[in-house]
């Protein structure tokens, strides 16, 4: 159905402007397709799919242990179990997420105008490795303590450690739970919402193959 | 951003019935078992932190020789430089780049004041004799100061602490610092000490720079982490306590620490950071770099990416070419 504009639709309206840009750039067939190429029956676009499920457990068990508080987990065989699936969901994470960035690069999914969409990814890679380092600084045990102290002398090389001490467990939590957290979820919904309003990448090459 | 119509882009390329959502629940549910089983069988890793009472309690020596250490100005800490003192010891550069130094002092730390003198002087209300010792110490001129702590120093390389933790070390001219080390070691095994480093003249208190330093500045923690795997040199920034894996994803970061000319370097953390930083950026902007952004296409992975794409394709060429 073509939406007509009204008579009296104001030129200038910041919404109209939004909207209509993700009707055009985003429909809902896009965003939520019920067909796909068919070569996207290939496994490698099971790691992305994968990342983010393991991302949403990321979440989950880590708004538990927020809740409870950082000392929870060490003095409750509940609080243990929900640290388990949140150290396991976090690794599961990585593994995927690493999987998903060399299935798009041998993929080469950044071609045909979809540059933007790697850049997000490899931000959201990076981002990441920032989101665990706070979160393994934030455990409360040996490990956070060893990796604070060691730690330091590279932060401070470069002097990040001016503003950014892994040395202050109050700084550290705050950014792993809360603000870190944030900045993943929205670029991979960025991400996510790139990849839907290109569609995934032909293959290399497509239609121009030769017989072998 | 470049707009793409989805329709003509894709062309004659043939569709499939897809579901989207149930492809998203059917990887959670997959996912949680996944989680959930390994969290079962196999938990997490948690291994008790250190205190400064647990350093005292095991190794007092240790402790006492960290303690007139910083007393001496002679450990990590007390000459390290920013962000903590005006020291320079760890201060890295690469010729005139050295953001470290540019940044300058924002966590002011005094080793000699902040881990013994402040605390000692704590603990010295009711205990006449620490306060004697106290006030000769500080009443000593410099020189004498830096005689009794070679001294002492010097001696702790033999002495010997009992179950008890009662050091005992050769006679010498080490002027107050006996009565100085045996209250700081009262202290720290009574647990004294944890608490002196992280109060710092506030209730509440999330910021263990302190008591971390000083826990660094000693030989205790480094051996634990030494028997954990978890030094620099024995790639100890991806590991983790027990048999688990940590963050294996710094292994690259963790590599050139095993590799010269970044090993034993003293600018070692500045220049891989640096080169750390370089190769993100590369990872961000492969699409515009030549030969790395082109490789995808020289390498065959793509094909058995897309295997069943590049078959069907093939299996339909001659009738293309016929009908063309």
């Amino acid at each position: 159905m073509i939406e007509r504009p009204a008579a009296d639709d104001d030129p200038g309206s910041w919404t109209l402007a939004v909207r209509n840009y993700l009707r055009r750039r985003l429909p809902l067939q896009n965003a939520l397709p019920d067909r796909q190429p068919y070569f996207v029956g290939s496994w490698v676009y099971v790691f992305g799919v994968i990342t983010i499920a393991a991302l949403v457990w990321v979440i989950v068990s880590g708004v538990v242990l927020a809740f409870f508080g950082p000392q929870w987990w060490h003095v409750s065989g509940v609080g243990r179990f929900f640290n388990s699936l949140h150290f396991w969901s976090v690794q599961l994470f990585f593994v995927f997420m690493v999987l998903h960035l060399w299935g798009q690069y041998f993929a080469a999914g950044w071609r045909d105008g979809r540059a933007a969409t790697w850049m997000i990814g490899a931000i959201i890679f990076l981002v990441s490795i920032g989101a665990a380092f706070t979160g393994y600084l934030a455990q409360q045990n040996f490990d956070a303590q060893w990796i604070g102290v060691n730690a330091k002398d590279a932060i401070n090389s470069i002097g990040v450690g001016s503003f950014f001490n892994v040395l202050n467990f109050g700084q550290m939590y705050g950014l792993h739970v809360m603000l870190i957290p944030i900045a993943v979820t929205i670029l991979v919904v960025v991400h996510i919402v790139a990849v839907r309003m290109r569609g995934v990448v032909k293959p290399i090459a497509a239609n121009q193959v030769q017989r072998p | 951003m470049k707009h793409i119509d989805q329709e003509a882009y894709y062309g004659s390329i043939r569709t499939v019935p897809y579901d989207l959502l149930k492809e998203l629940a059917i990887a959670l549910i997959g996912t949680l078992v996944l989680v959930a089983g390994l969290t079962v069988f196999l938990s997490s890793p948690d291994q008790p932190p250190e205190t400064i009472q647990s350093w005292a309690q095991n190794d007092p020596v240790d402790l006492v020789t960290t303690a007139a250490g910083e007393l001496a100005g002679t450990t990590v800490s007390a000459q390290y430089g920013a962000p903590y003192n005006s020291g320079s010891a760890s201060v890295q550069s690469l010729g005139f780049f050295s953001p470290q130094a540019w940044f300058g002092v924002h966590e002011p730390v005094n080793s000699a004041q902040d881990f013994v003198l402040t605390p000692l002087e704590k603990a010295s209300v009711g205990n006449p004799d620490l306060v004697a010792a106290l006030s000769a110490y500080n009443s000593a001129d410099p020189k004498q100061q830096q005689a009794w702590l070679d001294a002492y120093t010097k001696a702790l390389t033999d002495a010997k602490a009992d179950s008890n933790g009662k050091i005992t070390m050769a006679a010498g001219d080490y002027g107050p610092l006996p009565a100085m080390m045996d209250s700081e070691l009262a202290l720290a095994r009574a647990g004294g000490l944890d608490g002196a480093l992280v109060a710092n003249g506030h209730f509440y208190q999330t910021d263990y720079t302190l008591p971390l330093l000083f826990m660094g500045d000693g030989g205790y923690l480094a051996s634990l982490a030494s028997d954990a795997h978890l030094l620099g040199n024995q790639w100890g920034m991806m590991n983790e306590t027990g048999s688990y894996p940590g963050q294996t994803w710094l292994w690259l970061y963790t590599l050139w620490y095993q590799l010269p000319p970044f090993a034993g370097n003293a600018n070692a953390d500045l220049m891989v950071v640096l080169m750390m930083t370089i190769l993100s950026l590369g990872l961000v902007l492969v699409p515009f770099i030549p030969i790395v952004r082109d490789l995808p296409r020289w390498l065959p992975v793509y094909r058995l990416i897309w295997r069943d794409y590049y078959r069907e394709e093939a299996a339909a060429a001659p009738v293309r070419e016929g009908t063309a």
